[in-house]
């Protein structure tokens, strides 16, 4: 994936050096039926119907196809992984492409912790028929029982003679052969690759400098954009004076331009230069004058103040089971609380850029680091009302994701640039840190207003999680339903595993001119905390250790039931702390996975607090890398100890406060405490994701051991470790 | 614009640049070396670390004129030959990057750490590498990793780390 990672169809071909025949396998994503066609090369590049995910040649060469973009989740892996398993061949003798939104792969974002959970059955059969395609073509040339024949190592044998042929020798035979509908899969117990701790193909390169990032890709004539947009969002140009920006030495000229994100369309100046140094400079000699439409109004304390008061009101239902309302006003027990949580921005350590060239015939061309070409492809066609097939995608590894390289207006907006700039000239933005901090889109921040009543021996028998909160789609989405509860906003409170018997959960709607977007584990990442510390509240109330008291609400079997015993035992839960030390405990269970982390902090003479381990549990149901796995969860947690403990945005006159690393903080090595992570493997109920379940937990068990160790409870993020009691 | 001459990776390099311009773009874009990163553009992230004369700085805010011909600049691509610096060997064994792209940064401040204290503990460790932020979450393979190149360079006898 170096200089040889875009590629489209056409060039894909020619760099594969493909001449005659060759064995191609995919499947279409409509069917997930592996299909297979023997062409020549130029039906190859003719043909559409095809999804080549794995292509053998008649030199021997494999390449296999990754269609999920890699942010440093490790897809670069595990997806080639799941065909190269199957296929008997190991991973350091194939090459390994990134697909670019061809319209055939299908869906090719990464998100939602769902690449390896999405391909898996499909892969691993398309890595399957091709086995068998090749075992079946050897005994036909041997002419001996296909029962005689195995695969191992990019050859099939002759068990009785020991002979064999390389796979490249089988491709002309395999390729006339019939596509096995459905191939037979490996037993586990025979995986090489799925469930070992594969070393990924792309860490030399990460290591070496030779990784390609978005950031690093050049093309011919290209010149440079340092782009001034409206501190205060959803404001317009009044005017623009670029007299001096036209003085600075390299500064070509200043255009007009737009970035769409979303439904939202922002107008934007662009300052292009020979170099990127020269746009920067005179962007800072730019005086753009806006009219912020009376969004300058903005500030975080009212509209902090706003959701306080909207939490006063019903809201919509999100989960409505037994009688709510009369349980909690018969209860012996209430108790009630509100948590507070903040925006916070993705901060990926790549700044957001885009390479991109408007050609001849409303062309478009883009270089791009996003976790996802397919959707690069349809913002693009979309903003500027083109056809999807105009705009070509060159992907490169993601410096970073979480959430934000889902959104395309780095290219929709570079692609305006490049338009208004003139027919072919390509056209780079690079993104200032500050912009990258300011101009969004953010994760939401949510409010919760929690209530539970308890039995007279301390159970659970009536709870209410209401969030209020903004919303992404509603910032978003040109169709948004306001009359339904928010799935994504009420993420997770109504799929915990706790047996309580009358629930009440709702949504509150605040609308909101910011963009909001999903942000690494989305909306678990503020509900899990206010879930699961008022948890440990009821647990209090009830006199109860936090476990026990969690345990009892876990009678029927269940995942969280197998992470939580897993973590006490692995946590030694049950033994004593030193004097001084707290432990708290939390669970999450979402869409994206499930997982449990115990916290054990400790109080500094200066009465500052500690984090001194962090124990982890992710439930997996199938792992296909368990150290990458390992290396996910502790990211997870260093991200989690950030949004919980840091900066979060906020408003004033409608700006963003924070612009870069010195007020908007990311966790540093220093902070880092130790991390032991287990994976449960087995006996789970289905596959689970890896990049995101880790990080939910973290917040609520660090805040439940603060109040374990000090007795303070902290019901808003973010809180300083120095200052909480 | 301003002539200058700047030894990067043993190899000399004659660019012409305005004097503000930062060491980073003209790595980057002079010379066209893209192993160094862009984080922040004010030394508060460490992506865009090299070597000058054997010291870690951050390019991002190093003007090109405050640069001497005679001054040694590395860039990760100089590190080694075959990416077989044992800090390199180390990160690789260790599995330290996700997303890769504070590595560089991350590398280059591990090496100069090594260099100037052959033995460090984990207090060390986050003392010298402190400055370089890495949003993915490496850190608990960073340390392991540096203990391991110290190791390795025990071992090998060879101080240089190659
Ligand atoms: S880019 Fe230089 S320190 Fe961040
Ligand atoms: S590996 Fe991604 S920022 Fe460090």
């Amino acid at each position: 994936m170096q200089k040889t990672l875009n590629i489209d169809r056409r060039n894909f071909l020619k760099y594969s050096g493909l001449t005659g025949t060759a064995l191609i396998l995919g499947f279409s994503s409509s069917e997930a039926i592996p299909n297979r066609e023997v062409l020549n090369l130029s039906r190859i590049a003719e043909s559409f119907e095809l999804t080549p995910f794995v292509i053998i040649e008649k030199s021997g060469q494999i390449t296999i196809m990754n269609s999920k973009p890699e942010m440093g989740q490790g897809t670069f892996q595990s997806i080639p992984s799941l065909i190269a398993e199957e296929l008997e061949v190991p991973l350091n003798k194939v090459i390994i492409k990134q697909t670019s939104g061809e319209k055939q792969f299908g869906a090719q974002t990464a998100g939602g912790s769902s690449s390896v959970r999405g391909s898996y059955a499909n892969l691993r059969k398309t890595g399957a028929s091709a086995r068998e395609m090749l075992i079946k073509a050897a005994s036909q040339q041997w002419s001996v029982p296909v029962e005689e024949c195995y695969a191992e190592d990019v050859k099939v044998f002759h068990k009785p003679s020991g002979r064999s042929f390389s796979y490249g020798e089988l491709v002309e035979t395999a390729s006339r052969l019939e596509v096995p509908k459905n191939p037979a899969l490996k037993d586990p117990k025979d995986f090489k690759i799925l469930g070992k701790p594969v070393q990924r193909p792309d860490i030399p390169l990460k290591v070496s400098g030779e990784a390609v990032f978005g950031m690093d890709a050049e093309v011919q004539g290209m010149v440079y954009a340092s782009v001034e947009r409206c501190p205060v969002f959803g404001g317009k140009i009044r005017k623009i004076d670029d007299s001096l920006t036209l003085k600075v030495k390299g500064v070509k000229q200043v255009v007009k331009a737009q970035r769409t994100l979303g439904k939202n369309t922002y107008e934007v100046v662009a300052v292009i230069a020979e170099n990127y140094w020269a746009a920067l400079k005179g962007r800072k000699a730019l005086k753009v004058e806006w009219d912020y439409q009376g969004f300058d109004q903005f500030n975080t304390l009212d509209y902090e103040k706003n959701l306080r008061e909207l939490a006063k009101t019903e809201g919509l239902v999100d989960h409505n089971a037994g009688d709510f309302e009369g349980t909690f006003a018969q209860a012996p027990l209430k108790l009630e609380a509100f948590y507070e949580t903040p925006i916070l921005s993705h901060s990926p350590m790549e700044p957001m850029n885009c390479l991109a060239q408007w050609k001849e015939g409303d062309q478009v061309e883009i270089w791009v680091s996003s976790q996802g070409p397919d959707s690069v492809k349809r913002s693009v066609a979309e903003a500027f009302g083109i056809p999807q097939e105009n705009v070509k995608v060159n992907i490169f590894f993601n410096g970073g994701g979480f959430g934000r390289r889902l959104y395309q207006d780095f290219a929709t907006e570079a692609t305006s640039i490049a338009k208004a700039v003139g027919v072919g000239k390509p056209v780079k933005v690079i993104w200032t840190r500050e912009d990258d901090t300011q101009q969004g889109p953010f994760r939401p921040m949510t409010f919760s207003a929690l209530k539970a009543g308890l039995s007279s021996d301390g159970k659970a028998i009536a709870f209410q999680h209401k969030v209020i909160a903004p919303s992404i789609g509603a910032t978003m989405n040109k169709s948004y339903d306001r009359t339904k509860s928010d799935g994504t906003m009420t993420e997770g409170i109504s799929e915990q595993q706790y047996e309580i018997p009358n629930v009440k959960n709702l949504f509150v709607l605040s609308e909101t001119h910011i963009p909001m977007a999903a942000w690494r584990a989305v909306t678990s990442t503020t509900l899990a905390f206010s879930h699961e510390c008022f948890l440990d509240e009821m647990a209090v109330k009830a006199g109860k250790n936090s476990f026990d008291f969690r345990m009892e609400l876990l009678n029927k079997e269940s995942d969280t039931k197998r992470v939580l015993t897993k973590l006490r035992e692995v946590s030694g839960w049950d033994k004593p702390l030193p004097k001084g030390w707290g432990r708290g405990i939390a669970q999450w269970e979402f869409f994206a996975g499930l997982a449990g982390q115990v916290v054990e902090v400790s109080k500094r003479k200066d009465g500052s607090i500690k984090i001194e381990k962090v124990y982890a549990v992710i439930d997996l149901g199938t792992v296909v890398n368990p150290d990458n796995t390992k290396a996910q969860v502790e990211g997870a947690i260093t991200m989690a100890i950030g949004a919980a403990t840091k900066d979060g945005i906020t408003f004033e006159k409608g700006m963003v406060q924070q612009s870069n690393f010195h007020d908007n903080r990311m966790v540093r090595i220093s902070e880092m405490p130790k991390v032991e992570v287990h994976i449960l493997a087995e006996g789970g109920t289905k596959i689970k994701g890896v990049g995101e379940p880790g990080l939910p937990p973290l917040a609520p068990a660090l805040a439940n051991a603060i109040f374990n160790a000090t007795g303070v409870r902290i019901r808003r993020l973010p809180f300083d470790l120095d200052k909480i009691v | 614009m301003a002539k200058y001459s700047l030894s990067i990776n043993g190899k000399k390099f004659s660019i012409e640049a305005e004097p503000d311009t930062p060491l980073l773009w003209v790595i980057r874009d002079y010379v066209g070396l893209k192993g160094t990163k862009f984080g922040c553009g004010m030394a508060l992230c460490g992506a865009c670390t090299v070597h000058l004369d054997g010291e870690p700085i951050r390019s991002c805010s190093t003007p090109v004129s405050t640069l001497k011909a005679a001054n040694r600049i590395t860039t990760i691509e100089g590190i080694s030959a075959n990416t077989d610096h044992a800090i390199q060997k180390a990160w690789i064994e260790a599995q330290v990057p996700q997303c890769g792209y504070c590595q560089s940064g991350q590398i280059m401040s591990a090496v100069a750490l090594l260099k100037s204290n052959p033995n460090p503990n984990d207090e060390d460790i986050d003392a010298a590498m402190s400055g370089n932020i890495c949003r993915c979450g490496t850190y608990p393979r960073i340390r392991k990793a540096i203990h391991r190149a110290a190791d390795l360079i025990k071992e090998s006898g060879n101080t240089t780390g190659k």
